[in-house]
């Protein structure tokens, strides 16, 4: 088992390595002079030069791209060529805000998520079976930065039951989780009602009600279980899904998250910390998925003893 | 539903051949064919068969093509121009002029939200289509040659499928800038890994069946049995997913632009509309509501007929 891991983990190396690859060749390429911006388009054309000269910019991509990998894995982004401090700064500033609204949006699907799916697939064909996927498919459709918005029309506007905008107390958290959460949610009640329908057509599911166990039982101890497994792989790539939308989100709530900093860079043609910020998720995303399939391996023994 | 005529028809088909010679798109299939009857009519009569059957898919078919035609016949169809501004009428509520009121330049929303539905549709369209022919000729090489290439290609895309997909269409079209072409290469680049794995998927396991190897003894070379043979036999897969995907890059685009970095003013695209509705959410309820349910309203109906789609392709999925 500590094998598996130590090579998962190991693999993380080449992705994250192509990850940089990606994004750095993408800002590279981008049109725009990183010194001018810094300097401002009136500025001196020696100026600029030393500057470029001293960031290293008229050097080989390849050049570039070495000495940016070299940084970055000290923890070395670069500087914002806006605040002019360094984006692993600001960026673990703003991280734990997006990791708070990706884990509450991951908490509302989940509570909401399975126990509508386990009620819908146990009820298959009834009223609330139809009327819950009814549901699960507008949440689906729903784009989640316009769910926001209608939030707060509804709820800050109207009745103003919560504010809409701010960070720090649940109050501020209860929107922006909702709005994060709602797809995930109706994405893991169909895909529970689907996986529980499936494996309560197997065998072992008629043995356990053959013997005379209680429906509750059945459903609980021998039918959920086995139907986690494809659930869990479904919330660990939401989660990477949750983090991409973290960005719209952030930037409805005012939430002074990660998301926000770099729709606000975007704007500032900010590189670095665009680059940044789609680095540290990308990242986030692998360890997430990279602990969903661990947490397989517990779920279900037969991972495991793979791995033996 | 699924029914006993369902069951027979699809143990029959368990192997299903090439697509038929001719399908022509006039010859519908009688309401109530007999199996034997519906052989004839190839795989792809069957599944139609199969579709009308299911009425929420065949609401969200109706749905989809009503906003196809609205969006071909938008210059007859909008009651006024998407540019024309009135700066006398800003922001008014919906009334019998502006049926669905008019935006923070006096245009109407109505007529925006018909023009819209050109933008989005074509951005979902062709933005699938840049996902399905980069993703699924990079999967098809993978699956069908194995080995070393396959390795390569799985690896990049493992690369493209660690970066959240919004987060690299952000990425593309923030160093490129906007614009409706920049936002469908964007957003078709950001979902290639989807449709390569898929197409993967499918190829491995078609390529080991007889029929593939009885086009191999009679000389048949690799381009002929990956198009003529592999390809129309793993279609299913990658129609259910390119229907769901159009859903989904109209969901990217109208977030890319609602951050302001997708479909610049004054095209009139539901997200960008969305974006400007926003400032006025406390006085104009209306600028951000409507195009918002336009948006919804086509995912919707492209979901449903997705799934739809799904259960008829492969009724073994169905539950």
């Amino acid at each position: 088992m500590h094998r598996y891991i130590l090579r998962r983990l190991f693999l993380l190396i080449p992705v994250m390595f192509g990850v940089s690859l990606v994004v750095f060749t993408i800002m590279f390429f981008t049109p725009g002079d990183p010194a001018k911006l810094m300097l401002g388009e009136r500025a001196p054309e020696a100026e600029v030069a030393a500057l470029r000269a001293q960031m290293g910019l008229d050097d080989p991509f390849p050049v570039q791209f070495g000495r940016f990998i070299f940084n970055a894995v000290r923890g070395d982004l670069g500087r914002s060529l806006v605040t002019r401090r360094p984006v692993f700064q600001e960026l673990y500033a703003r991280f734990p805000a997006t990791l708070q609204l990706a884990a509450a949006g991951v908490l509302v699907a989940v509570v909401m998520g399975i126990p509508i799916g386990i009620l819908s697939a146990t009820r298959q064909y009834s009223a609330f079976d139809a009327a819950s996927m009814g549901i699960a498919l507008v949440g689906v459709s729903m784009p989640n930065f316009w769910q926001g918005m209608m939030m707060i029309l509804l709820f800050s506007v109207s009745l103003g039951v919560f504010p809409s905008s701010g960070y720090g107390t649940l109050r501020h958290l209860i929107m922006p989780a909702l709005t994060i959460g709602t797809s995930t949610a109706a994405i893991i009640t169909r895909m529970t009602r689907s996986s529980m329908l499936e494996v309560v057509r197997q065998d072992y599911i008629r043995t356990a009600r053959a013997k005379g166990l209680s429906e509750r039982v059945v459903i609980n101890r021998h039918a959920l279980k086995n139907a986690l497994i494809p659930i869990v792989t479904v919330i660990g790539l939401q989660f990477g899904y949750l983090l991409g939308g973290a960005v719209l989100t952030e930037s409805i709530f005012s939430w002074p998250g990660v998301g926000r900093l770099m729709v606000d860079a975007i704007r500032q043609k900010d590189y670095p910390v665009v680059q940044g910020g789609v680095l540290l998720l990308a990242l986030t995303f692998s360890v997430v998925n990279l602990g969903v399939d661990i947490l397989y391996a517990y779920i279900d023994p037969r991972i495991k003893a793979q791995y033996k | 539903m699924r029914t006993e005529t369902d069951d027979i028809i699809q143990s029959s088909d368990e192997h299903p051949g090439e697509l038929p010679e001719k399908l022509s798109p006039d010859e519908h299939p009688p309401l109530t064919p007999a199996p034997e009857l519906s052989k004839r009519r190839g795989q792809w009569g069957e599944v139609w068969r199969r579709l009308r059957k299911n009425r929420t898919a065949m609401f969200g078919l109706a749905v989809v093509l009503l906003i196809i035609f609205t969006a071909i016949f938008a210059d007859v169809i909008a009651p006024y121009s998407f540019r024309v501004q009135n700066l006398d009428r800003i922001a008014e509520a919906p009334s019998r002029d502006h049926l669905l009121g008019t935006d923070d330049l006096g245009r109407d929303i109505l007529s925006r939200i018909i023009f819209g539905a050109r933008v989005s549709l074509q951005v979902g369209f062709i933005a699938v289509s840049i996902s399905i022919i980069l993703g699924g000729t990079l999967g098809a090489v993978a699956g069908y040659y194995g080995g070393r290439m396959d390795n390569v290609i799985m690896r990049v895309m493992d690369v493209l499928l660690a970066i959240p997909s919004i987060l690299l269409a952000i990425a593309i079209v923030s160093a490129f800038g906007g614009g409706i072409v920049n936002v469908m290469i964007a957003v078709g680049i950001s979902y290639i890994p989807v449709y390569a794995r898929i197409v993967k998927a499918s190829f491995i396991s078609i390529k080991e069946q007889e029929f593939i190897e009885a086009a191999r003894a009679v000389g048949a070379r690799d381009g002929r049995i990956i198009v003529r043979h592999i390809l129309p036999n793993s279609l299913a897969p990658i129609i259910v997913q390119g229907t769901l995907g159009v859903a989904t890059a109209i969901l990217s685009a109208a977030g890319l632009s609602f951050i302001g970095l997708g479909i610049q003013p004054p095209t009139p695209e539901w997200g960008a509309m969305l974006s400007s509705g926003r400032h006025l959410i406390r006085s104009a309820w209306h600028v951000a509501t409507f195009p918002g349910l336009a948006i919804m309203l086509t995912i919707f109906a492209l979901n449903l007929l997705g799934d739809g789609l799904r259960d008829a392709l492969d009724p073994r999925l169905k539950q």
